[in-house]
């Protein structure tokens, strides 16, 4: 291929990236993909737990209470706020406050980890494991610990971006797409959260 | 161009209003948890509640509000592949219930 087709070439490519597919520039639009295939996973795990539960006889209750769960509701939903917040501030061109923002963020994902672990680690201490528990059939600690895990798995990757993107935005090599972007993941890991608070934990709770 | 154009003149009340919104509908999920109802309709009101949540982030906090493109894209490619994930799920369904129309048959007779 001769320079003036690499030129040609790299026209016409410029040329199509001026018009993104319905006006989003194409890394918002691959992370809104992978938002799709990852609604797909977390629905996979959600409807086979809803099969499995319909199928059991004596499905356990063994949530007696809410407090735990209703904190980290909480948390995570503030902090889908403070990304809220830290975008406006990085489009606003104030990085200081953008990064400021992304940490408070970071430090309620953190949070929300932290409790999530300790309930982990309650259950743990009452027998439950991933192939036992003692409040009948093991099925359910292996959707709770497999369904939970996989979002605290993801919180734990969201923790991890935002850190280092708030920390390449401080430093000026990325832009405020990029942290609208991380923003976009976050209130993917808080949807994702609200669907699972009432399938997984409020349906299982002992009256 | 940016990413920041459509989120001109929607001011931070804005974001708080949803943030409350859905703050009162988590505690009304959590108010449905101790409702002396059947697991089925309790099934039933906390998924409607979670769907209007999720429908909230969607528009307000991840924007597709205002890009009508991009939501009719996101919609149609979620349903598609949610519902396309059925096809493995009807015979899940078969294999623990058995054929739903033939138990209604024989149900009827």
């Amino acid at each position: 291929m001769s320079q003036a087709d690499l030129t040609m070439h790299g026209h016409s490519t410029a040329g199509a990236m001026a018009e993104p597919t319905f006006s989003v520039p194409a890394k918002k639009m691959a992370m809104w993909l992978f938002i799709i295939a990852d609604t797909a996973t977390f629905a996979g795990c959600l409807v086979a737990y809803g099969f499995i539960r319909n199928a059991t006889p004596n499905w356990p209750r063994p949530f007696h209470s809410i407090t735990n769960v209703a904190l980290m509701t909480f948390i995570l939903l503030t902090s889908s706020l403070t990304m809220l917040i830290a975008v406006r501030e990085a489009h606003a061109g104030d990085k200081p406050k953008a990064f400021r923002w992304i940490m408070i963020t970071a430090v309620a994902g953190a949070l929300f980890a932290i409790l999530h672990i300790r309930e982990w680690m309650n259950m743990i201490g009452e027998g439950a494991t991933l192939f036992h528990n003692p409040w009948g059939t093991p099925l359910f600690s292996s959707c709770f610990f497999a369904i939970t895990g996989l979002h605290l798995l993801h919180v734990t990757g969201g923790i991890i971006a935002l850190i280092a993107v708030g920390i390449r935005y401080q430093g000026g090599r990325y832009k405020a797409d990029d942290i609208e972007i991380t923003g976009l993941y976050w209130h993917f890991v808080d949807l994702v959260w609200m669907f699972v608070v009432p399938l997984v934990y409020l349906l299982n709770l002992s009256h | 161009m940016t990413t920041a154009e459509p989120q001109k003149g929607n001011g931070i009340g804005k974001d708080l209003a949803v943030y409350v919104c859905m703050l009162v509908l988590a505690g009304i999920q959590f108010f449905i948890a101790f409702q002396d109802i059947t697991a089925a309709q309790m099934f039933e009101r906390m998924l409607i509640v979670a769907i209007i949540e999720g429908g909230l982030a969607l528009l307000f906090f991840m924007h597709l509000a205002d890009n009508r493109g991009l939501r009719w894209f996101v919609i149609i490619f979620t349903v598609s592949v949610l519902l396309g994930m059925q096809y493995g799920w009807t015979d899940s369904s078969r294999l623990t219930n058995g054929v739903p129309w033939g138990r209604v048959n024989v149900n009827t007779q």
